[in-house]
């Protein structure tokens, strides 16, 4: 499936597009299908989210996972400081990214 | 050190003025982000893989004490604790919100500190050698060029939208501490026979996907011609460089495909026209420049007597100090690489000890170096083991410069929207099976670099092992090469063939340093062994698997 992703214009926090706004979290990202470049636009205008992209990701026991490594980096965040990911407590988390 | 002017000061302040209006603006929508990434590169602001992330500028990679413990406090007001020292002697921070940028913009112009040059077409932020000013082993002090490199070229207008970013180091010694032939100009500062200073230009290298070593354009440039010279090379270059292909747009590949004679006259010609015109600064100003540079007050007493029989001290004594111009006094390294950790951060506690360390000891002095590690330049060996111990005590006492598990790395997939592949966790492996000192320092000196993309910020090309991450088909793997070094003898890298993953690359690692064990002959490092048995010894142990299954 296709899911939008972007940074916080403000804060630069990673977001995700949940269908109403946006989230820190991946797991509430909605599929998109053909509204993304329709969205994107309205959301640019906005001018509270930079950096917007349509990316792959598909639905798992765990959630939305991004296809590309890069994104589920982004998702997540630092694999060798996972202490100041958005899964500090959860030794597993890592492995999810790769 | 140098000191800001009033001129330094207002230009810096105005700057961050500017910054905050354009700030606001965007916050307030008045500015789209076409229009504003420009702005906020030009200011060292970059969208990274989590959240904004600043480099801050070192200049000539020269600290105060005042200006460390800034940097470690931003560290702690604005990110989340820690900085990361880079290869280019800079500091990132990896957590930075746009709303914060002017603000820590302002607390480092109070430290006459800024982040520009750290991004964009210009000519960045001059580096330099680490221990400049303090080591045996030097002729001149390249630290007031260095200086009068950063005022003639911040905002320089005509190089300002040169086809590509531009590199400089300079140096004054014989040995090169800074990579210099790997940067689009190196500038080595020399003496002729008659004693005379010159500056000799490398002109033509760089790293990234074309790697290039500079051969020699000028050879012997009167220092009080050495910005009109720059001008001519730049101009050259800014003429005819290829703004056509990105990959095509550094000045290595200018000198390449005309030549470096043809690059040569041409700049010569440029040269001779420039010298009419009086673009060069004032001699005054150098010896202005130079008056900050006067040696500090060295204690002319100090003793070379120095009490070992603490075995780790005498180790990191060995280790990770270097010889000084002056009598009773040494260089510390502080190895920013312990076992296991993330080569180049620090955490604002470290940072902030590493600058009481520097006012108390060092002359208020420290160096940010290019292998991602700090210096304290003026240490008088009497505060040897008082400096160890209260290094120790903060985790910084790993006595490991120069050898295996000195790593420099990029940040990689784990920061980095560039990267291919994640560099930090294939170095903390390595440290980690390299662990026992013994066993490294057996090894010897043994430089091993790597970078998550072939943009190579952490200099693989010139490892005497270097490691390059690479996507294949949406996996990490990781292609291994020989024989790169930067030093005197610089020389690039050769592939050892197909790549690896993350545990295979750590594997062939070791592998090829039980052949370089089997195989030195006595004082040969790693890197010389390597050149005079080739390449077919260590292919065969590293794919040795793979040959056996046919
Ligand atoms: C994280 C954000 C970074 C980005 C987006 C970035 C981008 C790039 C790019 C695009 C190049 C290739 C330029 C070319 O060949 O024309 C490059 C080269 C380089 N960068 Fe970075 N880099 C980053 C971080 C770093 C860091 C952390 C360091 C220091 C550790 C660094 C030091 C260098 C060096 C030494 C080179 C190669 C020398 C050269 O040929 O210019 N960069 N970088
Ligand atoms: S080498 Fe590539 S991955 Fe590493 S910092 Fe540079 S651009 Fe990023």
């Amino acid at each position: 499936m296709k899911i939008i992703t972007g940074n916080d214009l403000r804060t630069g926090d990673v977001i995700w597009w949940t269908g109403k706004g946006w989230s820190r979290f991946v797991n509430d990202a909605v599929a998109v299908g053909d509204d993304a470049e329709a969205i994107i636009a309205q959301q640019n205008a906005t001018q509270v989210v930079t950096d917007t992209h349509v990316i792959d990701a598909e639905t798992t026991a765990d959630g939305v996972r991004p296809a590309h490594i890069k994104e589920r980096v982004r998702a997540l965040g630092p694999t060798v400081r996972m202490d100041l990911s958005l899964k500090p407590g959860d030794p597993a988390a890592a492995k999810w990214v790769i | 050190m140098y000191q800001y002017d009033n001129y330094d000061q207002s230009m810096v302040d105005a700057r961050v003025a500017e910054f905050r209006d354009q700030v606001q603006r965007r916050l307030a929508g008045e500015l789209t982000e076409d229009q504003f990434k420009p702005l906020r590169l030009k200011n060292g602001l970059y969208l990274q893989l989590h959240a904004y992330m600043l480099r801050v500028a070192v200049p000539y990679g020269t600290l105060s004490s005042r200006q460390m413990r800034m940097l470690g406090d931003i560290a702690d007001k604005y990110d989340r604790g820690y900085g990361h020292f880079t290869t280019r002697q800079n500091i990132q921070y990896n957590w930075i919100k746009l709303e914060d940028a002017p603000d820590i913009l302002a607390d480092l112009a109070s430290v006459e500190m800024h982040a520009i040059q750290t991004s964009g077409n210009c000519i960045r932020n001059t580096t330099s050698d680490q221990f400049a000013g303090a080591a045996a082993d030097e002729l001149v002090d390249p630290r007031p060029y260095a200086e009068l490199l950063r005022q003639w070229s911040t905002f320089h207008p005509e190089f300002d939208y040169l086809p590509r970013k531009f590199k400089i180091a300079i140096i004054g010694s014989e040995t090169d501490r800074a990579a210099m032939k790997l940067h689009d100009i190196g500038i080595q500062m020399v003496k002729n026979d008659a004693g005379e200073i010159g500056c000799k230009f490398f002109i033509g290298g760089g790293m990234g996907r074309t790697p290039m070593i500079a051969p020699v354009i000028g050879d012997f440039v009167p220092p009080l011609q050495m910005i009109s010279y720059l001008e001519a090379a730049l101009r050259v270059y800014n003429r005819y460089g290829r703004r056509d292909n990105k990959y095509k747009a550094r000045i290595k590949i200018l000198v390449h495909e005309i030549g470096a004679d043809e690059y040569r006259r041409q700049v010569e010609e440029e040269f001779a026209h420039i010298l009419t015109l009086g673009l060069e600064p004032p001699a005054a100003e150098l010896e202005r420049i130079k008056g900050f540079f006067e040696q500090p007050g060295f204690d002319t007493n100090a003793s070379d007597d120095l009490d070992l029989s603490d075995p780790d001290f005498a180790l990191w004594v060995d280790q990770n100090t270097h010889a000084h111009k002056r009598a009773g006094y040494t260089i510390v390294n502080i190895s920013l690489k312990p076992i296991g950790g993330i080569p180049g951060d620090a955490t604002a506690d470290q940072i902030r000890l590493m600058a009481d360390l520097a006012l108390d000891y060092s002359f208020d002095e420290l160096r940010v170096t290019h292998a991602q590690n700090i210096v304290l330049p003026h240490v008088k060996k009497a505060d040897l083991y008082t400096i160890w111990q209260k290094l120790d005590e903060a985790g910084l006492a790993n006595a490991n410069l120069d050898l295996i598990s000195d790593i420099i790395a990029c940040p990689g997939l784990d920061y980095c929207a560039l990267a291919n592949a994640r560099s930090i966790p294939v170095a903390q492996k390595i440290s980690e099976r390299f662990a026992d000192l013994g066993r490294q320092r057996e090894l010897g000196e043994l430089k091993l670099k790597i970078s998550g993309c072939i943009n190579a910020c952490g200099h693989h090309h010139a490892g005497h092992i270097g490691i390059l991450g690479v996507d294949r088909k949406g996996v990490e793997n990781y292609q291994l090469s020989f024989g790169g070094s930067e030093g005197a003898d610089t020389s690039l890298g050769t592939i050892t063939g197909p790549g690896f993953n993350e545990d295979g690359v750590v594997d062939a690692v070791e592998k090829a340093t039980d052949v370089y064990l089997a195989q030195r002959t006595e004082g040969e490092r790693f890197l010389d062994t390597y050149r005079r048995i080739g390449m077919a010894p260590f292919k065969e142990a590293i794919y040795a698997k793979e040959t056996a299954n046919g």
